[in-house]
């Protein structure tokens, strides 16, 4: 069960809705990966064209957690206006706190990103932020009261993977919050080393909506984020420097 | 009346008087939306009550695509 501020979920896998080759598609995706809770960003409408389609129109709204994003903005006050829109759809109070430092590398601001978390949560935000692999910032917002954090694995939409495994066990290891595996991602292999390191969820956007299959892609990231999981439960024998044989050594038959 | 919608200047009756009005005049009033009415976010309870005037400015944006 993952818990994040007052709500449980049973699926480890937050997925993203952007970018995906059209809406038919997209909905199996969602179904099969049996995610509960979706990202979403939030963007001036046409209001000229009444009858354009919207994804989240499409869905059972009370099936799913809505996680928007305050992706497009540079500093906290942006983010925390971006987070307030989006709260006052009446539809949700989950907000994934995303304010870009760097247009190269979409890396997150970690300075701007700890003033708009401290103002969400006072204003009783269910705040997650993203941020970078780094094991002190997301120490700082843990003790500021964030109710997950969320380094990245790689940069956004990059698909190399975890790129610095032992930072990413560090922030881990030192969690007492959910620790959500957010961007980076690009094979079921990496979700379900994320999930192996003891990551509590991964989040995925590109890896699947990218993907040349993205329904087949749906799918294996939620069996191998199941898989991981459930390896890590089981506790995995330590690695050795030398074989050690499974089979006896004594009573060979010559 | 004229009022400034997503940075646009848009031209619309003196008849659409509230949020809730402006809305149904796009034919907007069945969508999920979020307003912002002179800087100030409103709630989705007070789009029936917020009265518009002239040179007002109004954001309404919408959740898309993202992760």
């Amino acid at each position: 069960m993952l818990t994040i501020g007052p709500y449980e979920f049973n699926s480890r896998l937050l997925l993203g809705t952007g970018k995906f080759p059209n809406f038919e598609i997209q909905k199996e995706a969602v179904s099969v990966s049996q995610t509960q809770i979706l990202t979403f960003a939030v963007r001036r409408m046409n209001i000229f064209d009444a009858k354009q389609p919207n994804f989240l129109e499409m869905l059972d709204v009370k099936q799913f957690k809505l996680l928007p994003n305050t992706a497009g903005a540079v500093n906290a006050e942006e983010a925390v206006r971006i987070a307030r829109l989006a709260k006052a759809s009446g539809l949700c109070d989950m907000i994934k706190v995303e304010v870009i430092g760097d247009w190269v590398t979409l890396l997150p601001d970690p300075i701007e990103t700890f003033k708009a978390c401290e103002i969400l949560l006072e204003e009783g935000f269910i705040v997650l932020p993203y941020i970078s692999d780094d094991v002190v910032l997301a120490k700082r917002l843990q003790q500021l009261g964030v109710h997950a954090v969320m380094p990245g694995a790689s940069p956004i939409g990059s698909g190399q993977g975890i790129i610095n495994e032992l930072n990413l066990s560090f922030i881990i290891e030192q969690a007492n919050v959910p620790v959500i595996v957010d961007a980076g991602i690009g094979t079921p292999a990496d979700a379900a080393q994320a999930m192996a390191l003891g990551a509590d969820a991964v989040l995925l956007n590109t890896a699947v909506s990218g993907a040349g299959d993205p329904v087949k892609m749906a799918l294996a990231m939620k069996m191998a984020i199941e898989a991981g999981r459930l390896g890590y439960d089981a506790k995995p024998i330590p690695r050795k420097r030398y074989a050690t044989a499974s089979s006896p050594l004594v009573g060979l038959s010559k | 009346m004229k009022l400034q919608i997503n940075g646009e200047l848009v031209d619309v009756p003196d008849s659409v008087s509230t949020v809730s009005a402006l809305l149904e005049h796009f034919g907007l009033q069945s969508k999920i939306v979020m307003i912002e009415h002179n800087r100030t976010i409103l709630a989705k309870e007070l789009h029936s009550t917020q009265a518009l005037q002239d040179q007002d400015q109004i954001e309404i944006v919408q959740f898309v695509g993202g992760g």
